[in-house]
């Protein structure tokens, strides 16, 4: 029996929380998963909050790489948050530098570095008119 | 392989991906018996992941002996992860950072020798694998 990690949507982005211990294949099945949301909801944004994990190994450092990549070829930014301190120093040692993929510390501050992707192409327009206007 | 404990010695089977996060499990409670502090727990359980699915997926299954052990004052933790699998042929080639053999990011031996105090490597071609980690509180 292989668990599921449930996908929220929330706006324009997917909110993944991973609250267990995560098995191998429940890892593989939750990078589908993700693509397969991305494509079906036009997606801008994924947000994965590991605050639930204890560790971190190469298996699960390189899912979470791999989502980064998958992501972006599909149009999304992802950005990972709430990486115990723990679990950072362990990474770095162990020698993962999760490198091209964003990480903040909370779910707040990581929903505001997707906020840009958030916003539709007129605001977009507008702030800019606004700033040129400044 | 029989999950058991004897003399304080608990041995599971690492048969599945199950098992692997079994094996986490129980060795992150045995870090936390011997009184490792948090990131040396996080470290020790790292590696102990990264050799069980080295044991999974090299090894084609085996089996782990994990136990808190004593010394004078200091109480650490120690496991042993053993397959019968084709073994390693050029153990320090296998010992390099970035050096795989399948898909993964040759970073399971390596790393996780820097995750721990004392690792010790047995192989041979034909002889199956046999690495035993130890770290100790402080």
């Amino acid at each position: 029996m292989t668990d599921v990690v449930p996908i929220l949507k929330i706006g324009s982005t997917l909110l993944v929380s991973i609250q267990t211990d995560l098995q191998d294949d429940t890892a593989l099945r939750l990078q589908e998963d993700l693509a397969e949301q991305i494509t079906r909801t036009g997606a801008r944004g994924v947000l994965i909050d590991i605050s639930g994990l204890e560790i971190v190994d190469s298996f699960i450092g390189r899912m979470l790489a791999s989502i980064a990549g998958i992501s972006r070829v599909l149009d999304a930014a992802t950005v990972v948050v709430g990486m115990r301190p723990a679990v950072a120093i362990t990474m770095v040692e162990l020698g993962l530098s999760l490198g091209g993929v964003r990480t903040a510390l909370d779910v707040e501050r990581g929903l505001r570095v997707l906020a840009p992707v958030e916003q539709s192409p007129e605001e977009v327009l507008l702030a800019a008119a606004q700033r040129a206007g400044e | 392989m029989r999950p058991g404990t004897a003399d304080g010695v608990l041995t599971m089977p690492v048969d599945t991906d199950a098992d692997v996060v079994k094996v986490r499990q129980a060795v992150r409670g045995l870090t936390q018996q011997a009184r490792l502090s948090l990131v040396d727990q996080t470290k020790f359980v790292t590696a102990a992941s990264e050799l069980a699915r080295n044991t999974l997926v090299h090894g084609g299954g085996g089996h782990v002996e994990a136990q808190v052990v004593s010394e004078g004052r200091r109480t650490g933790v120690r496991a042993v992860f053993v397959d019968d699998g084709p073994g390693i042929a050029d153990i320090d080639l296998a010992m390099t950072d970035g050096w795989t053999s399948g898909t993964g990011l040759g970073l399971g031996l390596s790393g996780s020798r820097r995750l721990v105090e004392r690792f010790v490597i047995d192989s041979a071609p034909g002889a199956g694998t046999r690495v035993e980690i130890v770290s100790w509180s402080r």
